[in-house]
């Protein structure tokens, strides 16, 4: 028999000179295989005397480790070896574009009416909505603009084709014909906001035949016109996301609404831009008014009992000025820059804890 | 409504300066749109003395002159014919811009001579066309001083925006009046002494109305004034009416005009040789016209408040007089005309007959019924003020109507509704200054209205008075009382869809579109619509004159847009109402969109394909389910509408008759029509059929039911007939075990050679999911069973071999 250090040496010999994994794995069958020959030399141990197995067993057991040991030591060097010329192989050009993935976004009026609904939400305020298509008593009469009246006229109505019983019905000036549907089906108190299209046969550089209205009424036993007031301010301070925002009130009229006022906002005009919060100018933004006593009779509510107030404005006008955005004929382009452009990224939710716009 | 500041002060006793002047216009709601300043252009340009103007050595038309600046003498080249020795003009220094030509002035050579500064004519100053020469001031025009305050440029022209309420600040006066309330200064009373009559008028009025038209004209006064003068107006009228915008045209129609915009007073001049017999108001006759003074033939009607004389109509009552019977420079005997004219018949004529004019404007907004007389008695003052003559007795034809109303005024009213704390004796004093006169009764006033005042019928028309004029900055700053510590929320059902869509669809890549409610017809009609009940009667453009049917057509336009500026991959959707009818239900929100092109374009790693049905159907899958739709009971019905493909397109819907959307291809025909190529699909949800969930709504979830038990899958291809949906195949599939099987996925189709017409393939993959122990090959080789005879017993199908 063998000396055992010599077949040690053979051996690990054989597992040091293996080049790679086939390699290491032939000579480990080789050794320690079913046929290998560690094996047989353990075969081989039934045949010996005991004195002599006492002797020759601990030794091959130990080679056995010591063999096993030293292929898991090669087998973990062959591999890192191997992981790292394949490392050395795999390469691609990082600097490549990444798979196009559409990016989508939300139209600036869709994004300024829900940072609209989220401020009046917490003021209380429920939105309220009504049909484009409006009939003469809701969209005039009703709001104290009676036929021939020239406020009916300044209005640049579009009438439908007229039908059989010589009624036509009209695309809505305003939304304001929301207001008289609202008192009309609920009971008062009313808090409502009230954002929708409207319609005005007008074009021109500033203005557009569609365009958004929102309008805010309140009905109840005690609004005043300061509390007209202090809303306007606590929503312009919150829609510009300004700690301070100067208003002003300048007496108008309105026929649904008395007394009215217009409210200019402070702002700079500076080089064709318009920064609202700054400046010493001022732009009209809204119409607003205390509720005109005969649009309350109107809808069956007792002008000594009920009153509030009510206020409009453009939609359109107001993402224009918060945003910055320079034409207004622009928003119904449907141009796909436009849109990339001044839209919003649709995971930007506005809220009043996180901050309306970014 | 335009007037120069100084005009304003002789109606206003006032030290109060432009600025104060412009503030509390706007304080009070008088609402200032401009201010010209027309003396602030010319401010460098003085008046000058030209000591000497010698002829030009080197050219014929050209004269070296002398001019003495009142600073310095410079020497200036001029080619005005007029310019002479000893004259003034208006000299130019170096260094300015010439307004009406924008040249900047510069010490130059002229053919070798030396010339500084510029002599200039009207044209060049920007004050008229005239430029045959320059501008000769009179004598005594003092050296050195701004040449505007010469021609009395140097008055600020103010115009302000009136409110239909206020027809009462249609005159300066009236204007002067609600600035003195609100205390800037005096009003100045008018002088309205009568003139007294020298002889009757042989023309006599008659109101000749049936009962029901009386208002028409409930007033009408004339006046023959005998021995006029008429010809160009003084400097000062003609400034009056240049400064506001109005052409002089003669004294007495200047006149006319000057008592329109200082005292809101409309008037009307015949030339009294050119009527013929006694002026009658009457309904107009069919069949009648009338040649206007801007020159048209105006067709009468009886709607019209029409005026006659024994030849026929000779004036639009309340809107314009006649061309044949207006004064021209050689009137000399003159009828005037001051009379009330009701404001809707005014209203009604004049926009039917599309005339704008200042009389019609006053009349539609209604003028003071109680100033007809004092208004004859203004104009002819003026008159024989600046014609001579000699006046008839006023004729008077109907009367003053009855214009007297008083109105309650509860001064806590005030407070109440507008939150500013008036003092009780300031709301008197305010309301005293516009004219009204309140009297104390019991703790409230009765306040009885001024005429000129039609607008005011009730206690809300005095509080906006009063505050107003006591000033809206006095408003106190009030916050509306929280209903709730924390805000609830406020979105209804369908407005949460609405905004869940929106955001839904643009996470899958589309942009939000936002396009007219209106379209062109021949479009409507494409998407069913187009019926005469929705289209518009006054359209902004026959491109705009149709309800829109549908979301789509707008939104292929806008591809079609796209594409043309490059763009061959569109995404696009409108969230947004839809119009069936006239009638509020009419109206739907739809969330409609489209792709058109390729999925992903051309890239080095994304193998992009054209869109197909199948992308818009997953964009309104994924929406109704975004929205709360029961995704997983959705049918799908093959075909929609008319405008899409017949064969490439569905429905999507709870039973039969509730259609959540359609999807599709959209129909080639229809691509054609609008020249929009395709490949395009496109969908529509109709939102509102979304059933609302029953029962309360509870944020708590159900338990979930999952086990740790290996899932396995098999797969199965069954042939079937052409026209079986796959939907059939896998709802029976599923139900061949409900508890166990857990998905049921299409993962080939094959029609073709291979199987026999009028067949088709389905390769399914069946996904069972043990529950308590883990499947035995027994027991999924059973449910496989189970899964084969569903499918053939509900589609007839068998494995394929």
């Amino acid at each position: 028999m063998q000396d055992i250090a010599e077949i040690e040496r053979e051996l690990m010999a054989s597992v040091s000179a293996a080049v790679d994994l086939d390699g290491l794995e032939a000579a480990r069958v080789a050794a320690l295989g079913k046929k290998g020959r560690l094996s047989g030399m353990m075969r081989g141990l039934g045949q010996m005397d005991p004195d002599q197995r006492k002797q020759v067993a601990p030794a091959l057991n130990q080679l056995k480790d010591t063999l096993s040991e030293a292929i898991e030591a090669r087998r973990a060097e062959l591999r890192r070896a191997e992981l790292e010329a394949r490392l050395a192989e795999e390469r691609v050009d990082v600097s490549l574009p990444v798979r196009p993935e559409p990016e989508g976004r939300i139209h600036p009026i869709s994004q300024v009416m829900d940072e609209i609904a989220e401020i009046f939400a917490d003021m209380g305020f429920a939105i309220a909505e009504g049909p484009d298509i409006e009939d003469d008593f809701h969209n005039f009469t009703a709001l104290n603009i009676p036929e021939e009246h020239p406020a009916r006229q300044m209005m640049d109505t579009f009438y439908l084709n007229e039908k059989e019983d010589g009624s036509r019905m009209v695309l809505r000036t305003h939304t304001s014909p929301v207001q008289i549907r609202t008192m009309e089906s609920k009971k008062p108190p009313h808090r409502i906001v009230i954002p929708g299209r409207t319609f005005r046969s007008d074009s021109d550089q500033t203005h557009t035949p569609m365009f958004h209205q929102v309008e805010g009424l309140v009905i109840d036993k005690t609004t005043h016109m300061g509390h007209l007031k202090g809303t306007l301010e606590a929503f312009a301070r919150a829609f510009f996301e300004l700690d301070e925002v100067r208003m002003r009130f300048r007496p108008s009229h309105f026929p649904f609404t008395e007394p009215s006022a217009e409210v200019d906002i402070g702002c700079a005009f500076d080089k064709g831009q318009i920064r609202i919060g700054e400046g010493e100018d001022w732009l009209e933004i809204l119409g607003c008014g205390m509720v005109h006593p005969k649009v309350l009779k109107a809808v069956g509510l007792d002008p000594d009992e009920w009153q509030g107030f009510a206020w409009g404005m453009g939609i359109d006008r107001i993402a224009m000025l918060k945003y910055g955005i320079p034409d207004l004929r622009a928003f119904f382009e449907s141009d796909l820059r436009w849109l990339h452009h001044y839209g919003f990224v649709p995971l930007y939710v506005p809220t009043l804890g996180g901050g309306l716009s970014r | 409504m335009k007037f120069t500041l100084s005009w304003l002060k002789e109606h206003l006793e006032t030290d109060a300066g432009l600025k104060a002047v412009v503030d509390k216009l706007t304080d009070v709601g008088l609402e200032v749109e401009e201010v010209i300043d027309r003396a602030a252009d010319l401010a460098p340009f003085t008046v000058a003395h030209v000591v000497s103007a010698e002829q030009h050595p080197n050219a014929d038309k050209l004269r070296v002159c002398i001019v003495d600046t009142g600073t310095e003498r410079v020497q200036v080249v001029c080619g005005a014919p007029n310019a002479r020795t000893g004259m003034k003009g208006v000299f130019a220094p170096s260094g300015t811009t010439i307004p009406g030509t924008g040249l900047h002035l510069k010490p130059t050579k002229i053919r070798g001579i030396d010339s500084n500064g510029m002599l200039c004519s009207e044209r060049e100053m920007g004050l008229s066309d005239e430029h045959d020469g320059i501008i000769d001031l009179p004598a005594d025009a003092e050296v050195g001083e701004p040449f505007a305050a010469l021609l009395g440029l140097d008055d600020p022209v103010i115009d302000v925006a009136i409110t239909p309420n206020r027809q009462d600040c249609l005159g300066v006066h009236g204007i002067a009046r609600d600035l003195a309330a609100a205390g800037l200064g005096t009003l100045k009373p008018l002088d309205v002494k009568p003139v007294p009559g020298e002889f009757d008028s042989p023309i006599g009025v008659d109101l000749d109305f049936p009962a029901d038209r009386t208002g028409d004209c409930p007033m009408f006064t004339g006046r023959l004034i005998r021995g006029v003068k008429n010809g160009p107006s003084p400097k000062w009228l003609q400034d009056k009416l240049l400064a506001i915008g109005l052409r002089p045209i003669s004294t007495l129609v200047d006149i006319t005009n000057y008592v329109t915009y200082d005292l809101n007073r409309p008037l009307h001049v015949f030339d009294a040789d050119k009527l013929k017999g006694n002026l009658r108001l009457h309904p107009g006759n069919k069949g009648e016209s009338l040649l206007a003074l801007d020159g048209k033939e105006y067709p009468l009607d009886p709607e019209i408040c029409a005026i006659s004389d024994d030849s026929g109509p000779v004036s639009l009552g309340g809107i314009m007089g006649g061309e044949t019977t207006g004064c021209t420079e050689e009137t000399v005997n003159v009828f005037v005309e001051a009379a009330l004219f009701d404001p809707v018949r005014t209203a009604a004529s004049g926009r039917r007959l599309n005339i704008l004019s200042d009389a019609r404007y006053r009349f539609e907004r209604g003028v003071d019924p109680s100033f007809v007389v004092a208004g004859m008695e203004a104009a002819t003052r003026l008159i024989m003020d600046l014609c001579g003559g000699t006046p008839s007795n006023m004729v008077v034809s109907g009367k003053e109507p009855d214009w007297q109303r008083t109105v309650t005024l509860r001064p806590h009213r005030v407070a109440q509704l507008t939150g500013i704390d008036v003092p009780e004796p300031e709301m008197v004093r305010i309301l005293g200054d516009l004219g009204f006169e309140a009297k104390a009764n019991g703790g409230d006033y009765r306040v009885a209205v001024p005429p000129w005042r039609t607008d005011v019928d009730g206690e809300a028309d005095l509080i906006e008075d009063i505050s107003r004029i006591y000033g809206f900055d006095k408003l106190p700053t009030a916050t509306l009382p929280r209903a709730e510590a924390v805000a609830r929320p406020t979105l209804t059902p369908m407005q949460k869809r609405v905004r869940t869509a929106r955001r839904a669809l643009a996470g899958r890549g589309m942009m939000e579109a936002v396009t007219w409610s209106f379209l062109p017809r021949a479009q409507a009609r494409l998407f069913g619509g187009g019926a005469e009940q929705l289209m518009l009667a006054n359209p902004i453009s026959s491109d705009l004159d149709t309800m829109r049917p549908s979301i789509l057509p707008n939104l292929i336009a806008a591809a079609g847009r796209n594409m043309d500026r490059g763009f061959a991959n569109v995404a696009l959707f409108e969230v947004g109402p839809q119009y069936a009818d006239d009638s509020p239900s009419g109206q739907a929100i739809v969330a409609a969109g489209i792709r058109r092109g390729d999925t992903a374009g051309r890239h080095w790693a994304a193998g992009g394909r054209a869109v197909d049905a199948f992308d818009a159907k997953a964009d309104a899958l994924a929406t109704l389910g975004a929205c709360g739709a029961p995704v997983k009971s959705l049918q799908v019905q093959p075909g929609a509408a008319d405008w899409y493909h017949p064969g490439r397109s569905g429905a999507l819907q709870l039973g039969p008759k509730n259609v959540l959307a359609w999807f599709g291809d959209v129909h080639p025909a229809v691509l054609d029509a609008m020249d929009v190529k395709g490949p395009l699909v496109a969908f529509e949800l109709f939102l509102a059929n979304i059933p609302s969930p029953k029962g309360r709504a509870t944020t708590t979830r159900p338990p979930l039911d999952i086990s740790d038990l290996q899932a396995v899958e098999r797969d199965f291809a069954f042939v079937v007939d052409a026209d079986t949906s796959a939907e059939q195949l896998i709802r029976a599939a599923r139900g061949a075990d409900k508890t166990l099987i857990a998905g049921v996925e299409v993962f080939d189709v094959y029609e073709g050679d291979r199987i026999g017409a009028g067949k088709k393939s389905i390769a399914i993959s069946v996904r069972l999911e043990p529950r308590e122990k883990t499947l035995t090959d027994a027991e999924i080789d059973a449910i496989g069973q189970k899964v084969v005879a569903q499918v053939a017993k509900a589609t007839g199908g068998e494995l394929r071999n």
